[in-house]
């Protein structure tokens, strides 16, 4: 096999100073158990870059699975040579030769190691000339070339990439902290979910169930969004939150047109509650602005200054068709339009306040007699761990 | 006993049979009902989909299953006709295509559409110049096996795939019965619009099958009901048998990618062996399909010999299964251009990835011998 190693490069924790240990620390983890089915490979950082030891491996499947893994720039596979001139002219034409459809090239040549006897500029040349003895058919092409061999003189070896393929971005999951998610099994929660990973947060979710009023079905199809999620965050709590009770409560004390506006508040404050109990920092949701009656202004004022938590919604903003394109582009649409009820839509009144304003609702859920509700569903929390290589049943011998 | 028959049906793996049971008692519920019972058999079925379309590199949503050959054959040609018949009446087909094919497009003839079926050559493969000959503007289908069933001849798929995938109303269906798990195909690059695989064929249960059907494609459905399956196959959908189906796909194909080479060696043994057989004629060319193998003993009632070798606990058959009750020769022989004394003397040996060297060694001492017994009445 040509290529005997892949080069992962940082994405923007390059640029961040002290806590640039703990990132490469944490990105470290992230590929070793998104690579824990490929016992051969072996890891290496570096300051400045990574490297993935193939041991023989087939590199494709692995380069798929680092592309979903956040903190990653680029990747390339590469060659790793001594710093010899003959060896690198060698290795540099094996990588040329693997380009299939292409005509012309450049070369360029970067000397970290200053004790490499020939300047960046001639070593092109060198090499350069070296493949062009050697191949038929190729040109030197400075603009535009097929193929852009990199050779990277370092103190300890040389490095020869020809391709880039675009890493995921962001930063690596963990490295910025811990948020609970609130998720309903519609098209937008699972997308804020992976918007926040994207930016280095660890999930926990929490989704509220209301049986026999929604079905086993809908919670099935929150595990199966987790368990989809859990491709780029690989571990991930799920906190199932037995809201029979306290939701019927709530539909018949309080006035209709508020009854939304109030579960809504209830639901912060048993996240709270979680998050507390977690260590957990902030909430995320995936309400966008104007979509529904509980994601106005007014309804987002009255609703979160249940908590003194930040809510966090990186939806907020986008337009639904921009929600769908990345929930499909992640897969999880297929799974988010499977017709099952939430809790909230099965309780939704015909006519919510789309302006709720906050005294009433402070009047009326001052009326409830909430007792223990809340006490009594945090003993009753049911919390399933789901990761990458978690089945959500037990079928798979059966297949 | 040295069971060669196995384009006619295998032996169901014994894991594939498990699973049947298992979800048969335990997982009995209907995917549409909206229980814990139908969620389960949902999950069951939704698995099945995405195992299938993984195995085929399919979408999921191209994954129509069905109760075998026949029905995929069926709702294919049928489902096309009637559903695209205002775009054209014209459908091409060969002269040595299964009987679910054949039929299939003889009852079409009798409701006013026309059909051509290709000759083959000698090999038994049909020429790709005369399906770009036959293609007319009001062609809508062009409906060609991949392996044929009694002779083991490849037909050149990706080659008509070529020619119809620029055409935007004629779909290409192929009937990859024989060929799974045995010869690949890539359904995607080759340009196929519609396939059809059997359980029965790939040590899976009989009642089992799948059809893929490229998206966006329309089908006139042969059952109407429930409008389970996307619509195409209504009826509510035998989870215990899907299951058992993808997973004896995916068994075969993990032995086709594991001994690429095992089927080819024991062909070749076979045909050396038989070599030495003087009064055996090789019907089925060289470079086909490695399981299927075709021959005559000129002289010598096929059925006899299929009787004598089955005193000896050895399992050959003639033509098809599917065929074989009907008393005349062989059409696929006849097509290929074979005198009579051939036609009505063809013998198959068809073998499985669980069949052995020593099984083919004994198979062609006991076929000497044999010839031999009969000499003295018959040759």
């Amino acid at each position: 096999m040509l290529y005997d190693h892949i080069l992962i490069r940082y994405g923007e924790l390059s640029l961040k100073g002290k806590n640039r240990k703990k990132f490469i620390y944490q990105l470290h983890e992230n590929v070793r158990t998104k690579l824990n089915h490929f016992p051969a490979v072996k890891i290496h950082n570096a300051r400045d870059r990574m490297t993935i030891m193939l041991n023989g491996q087939e590199p494709t499947p692995i380069i798929e699975a680092c592309q979903s893994i956040f903190g990653i720039q680029s990747l390339s596979l590469a060659i790793k040579v001594e710093n010899d001139q003959e060896k690198i002219k060698a290795a540099a034409l094996e990588a040329l030769k693997d380009n299939q459809a292409s005509s012309t090239f450049k070369i360029t040549t970067r000397r970290a190691d200053k004790s490499f006897p020939i300047g960046s500029q001639e070593f092109n040349h060198v090499v350069g000339s070296h493949l062009l003895r050697n191949t038929d058919n190729y040109k030197v092409d400075v603009h535009h070339p097929d193929v852009e061999l990199h050779i990277d003189i370092r103190t300890q070896a040389t490095y020869i990439t020809s391709k880039k393929i675009k890493g995921a971005g962001g930063l690596p999951v963990g490295s910025a902290g811990k948020t609970l998610l609130l998720l309903s099994g519609g098209i937008d929660s699972p997308v804020a979910g992976y918007l926040m990973m994207r930016r280095g947060v660890k999930l926990e979710a929490v989704h509220f169930h209301s049986p026999p009023y929604t079905s086993e079905a809908a919670k099935q199809k929150v595990l199966d969004l987790t368990k989809h999620l859990t491709y780029y965050g690989n571990q991930i709590k799920v906190h199932i939150v037995p809201f029979t009770a306290l939701q019927q409560k709530i539909h018949r004390e309080i006035p209709h047109g508020y009854s939304m506006t109030v579960m809504r508040r209830m639901m912060l404050k048993i996240s709270e509650k979680i998050a507390e109990k977690e260590n957990i920092l902030s909430l995320t949701t995936g309400e966008s602005l104007g979509q529904v009656a509980s994601q106005t202004m007014q309804s987002m004022h009255t609703i979160n200054e249940t908590t003194a938590y930040p809510i966090l919604r990186p939806l907020v903003s986008m337009d639904k068709e921009a929600i769908i394109r990345i929930s499909k582009d992640i897969h999880t649409y297929d799974i988010s339009i499977r017709p099952h009820e939430d809790c909230c839509t099965v309780f939704v009144p015909k006519a919510p306040k789309t302006k709720p304003k906050l005294d009433k609702v402070k009047y009326f859920e001052g009326l409830m007699d909430m007792g223990d509700d809340i006490e009594q569903i945090m003993r009753n929390l049911e919390t399933i761990t789901l990761t990458q290589a978690s089945n959500n049943n037990d079928f798979d011998a059966l297949f | 006993m040295i069971y060669f028959d196995n384009s006619a049906t295998t032996k169901p793996d014994s894991t594939v049979l498990q699973s049947f049971q298992q979800i048969s008692q335990q997982y009995y519920g209907n995917p549409s009902s909206i229980h814990r019972f139908g969620l389960e058999a949902q999950t069951l079925l939704r698995k099945a989909h995405e195992q299938a379309a993984d195995i085929l590199d399919i979408d999921v949503n191209e994954v129509v299953f069905t109760s075998g050959g026949t029905e995929g054959n069926n709702i294919a040609i049928k489902g096309i006709a009637l559903a695209h018949q205002n775009k054209g009446k014209h459908i091409i087909t060969s002269q040595i295509e299964h009987p679910s094919v054949m039929e299939a497009c003889k009852s079409l003839e009798n409701i006013g559409f026309e059909v051509t079926y290709l000759p083959v050559n000698d090999k038994g493969i049909v020429d790709v110049h005369h399906v770009q000959q036959a293609l007319r503007e009001d062609t809508i289908l062009v409906s060609i096996m991949h392996i044929n069933n009694e002779l083991g001849s490849i037909q050149p798929v990706k080659e008509i795939g070529e020619l119809v995938k620029h055409r935007t109303t004629t779909y290409f269906h192929v009937d990859h019965v024989q060929g799974f798990g045995k010869v690949p195909l890539s359904l995607k690059k080759d340009g196929v619009d519609l396939c059809t695989i059997s359980g029965h064929k790939i040590h899976g249960l009989k009642g089992t099958g799948l059809l893929y059907i490229r998206k966006g494609i329309n089908i006139f459905p042969l059952f109407d009901g429930g409008a389970q399956q996307s619509n195409y196959r209504s009826g509510t959908e035998n989870v215990a048998g899907i299951v058992s189906l993808v997973k004896a796909m995916r068994l075969i194909n993990e032995k086709q990618k594991n001994n690429r080479n095992y089927l080819y060696q024991l062909n070749q043994l076979l045909r050396d062996l038989l070599q030495e057989i003087s009064s055996v004629q090789f019907n089925t060319a060289k470079d086909q399909a490695p399981h299927i193998f075709n021959f005559s003993v000129p002289g010598y009632k096929p059925e006899v010999i299929i009787h004598a070798l089955g005193e000896r606990d050895i399992f050959i058959s003639t033509k098809s299964a599917c065929s074989s009750k009907k008393p005349d020769e062989s059409t696929v022989l006849r097509a290929i251009g074979l005198s009579e004394e051939r036609t009505k003397s063809g013998l198959r040996v068809s073998f499985s990835y669980q069949n052995t060297e020593e099984e083919i060694e004994l198979f062609c001492r006991s076929l000497r011998k044999v010839i031999q017994q009969l000499s003295l009445v018959m040759g």
